[in-house]
């Protein structure tokens, strides 16, 4: 393919003729991709800047809340992302390279690690249901003032806090939803040998969607379930 | 971004690092280190939030220098909506 704007008809289908050149094709994607990635930083940023101000003004409630939230589960969950990323990461190297098996296969394994990941968070939940630690009517957090007398919990301010988590990993977990049904729609054009080493700017793409949901998480993970977890005196 | 093709190994020993980071973050959160546990949490998660975009999301290979401007200003955005807000907040008592 010719790098020359003037050359028009001689380039292959994968390179639309507004643009000069693939590599301009593929950048002017990514930069786009980048942009909406910004709004999407500011968009978590306005639920991260709620949960500072809360955190500052009811620090035991929040302390005792994040104790209250299975650690073992955060951290599996948060290594169930990793992985997602390391395959999404590899096939684009495989798409890159033209090997359509190794990516559809790649794409298939990023999907079982999305659905354990919300499944995972499904069970954590239902314990949260289990145990009245949804904000509400029913809610209830005696259990918190048994286990940590030597805080003050205030059921409101308890309240704030399980509500930001909700919030939080409700609108993560919709965005991974979101991510799945991206990905599934790659899996099945790659299956189709859509995507070439010319052609692979939607693999890139929806990566960098992916990546930008597991940094999300990344931060979410220390910041609701590693609030303090010091042995208590 | 002219096509870069980052090697599987460096792919894997960036997971390999992810990997450790996030045990070693929920370990060091159980070890009593007054003001410095939120430090260390903040400082463990902005590592792995860079090497995911360093290197799974070519930010190191990417050429087009607008994309790097579009990244940083809106870190930068982000930053102003944390510290002022917290600097009104933490200025005022709320009850």
């Amino acid at each position: 393919m010719s790098d020359s704007p003037i050359a028009v008809g001689q380039h292959g289908p994968e390179l639309r003729h507004h643009f000069a050149s693939v590599e301009q094709q593929r950048d002017a994607a990514s930069l786009g991709m980048w942009l909406f990635l910004a709004t999407e930083i500011m968009f978590f940023g306005g639920m991260f800047c709620a949960y500072l101000i809360y955190r500052m003004n009811y620090f035991n409630e929040f302390a005792a809340g994040s104790r209250s939230l299975d650690l073992k589960w955060g951290t599996i969950n948060t290594m169930v992302l990793i992985c997602s990323s390391l395959t999404v990461a590899l096939g684009v190297r495989a798409a890159q390279m033209g090997k359509r098996k190794l990516l559809v296969v790649l794409l298939l394994l990023t999907l079982v690690f999305g659905l354990a990941f919300l499944g995972i968070k499904g069970i954590e939940w239902y314990d949260k249901y289990k145990e009245h630690h949804i904000p509400g009517q029913s809610f209830n957090a005696d259990d918190l003032v048994r286990d940590y007398p030597q805080i003050h919990i205030d059921q409101q301010h308890e309240q704030i806090y399980f509500s930001l988590y909700f919030a939080m990993t409700g609108l993560h977990a919709l965005h991974m939803i979101i991510g799945i049904g991206i990905f599934a729609f790659l899996t099945f054009y790659a299956w189709k040998g859509r995507y070439t080493p010319e052609y692979n700017t939607p693999i890139e793409i929806g990566g960098l969607y992916w990546h930008f949901v597991d940094i999300v998480w990344i931060y979410l993970f220390p910041l609701l379930y590693l609030i303090d977890r010091r042995p208590l005196r | 971004m002219s096509e870069h093709i980052v090697s599987s190994k460096l792919y894997i020993g960036i997971w390999a690092a992810l990997m450790v980071l996030t045990v070693v973050t929920a370990r060091v959160a159980t070890i009593d280190l007054g003001p410095f546990n939120t430090v260390v949490a903040l400082v463990i998660a902005t590592s792995k939030a860079l090497l995911v975009i360093l290197f799974f999301m070519h930010v190191k290979y990417a050429s087009e220098k607008l994309t790097k401007m579009v990244i940083v200003s809106s870190i930068f955005w982000l930053l102003i909506l944390l510290f002022l807000s917290l600097a009104d907040y933490s200025t005022r008592r709320v009850g």
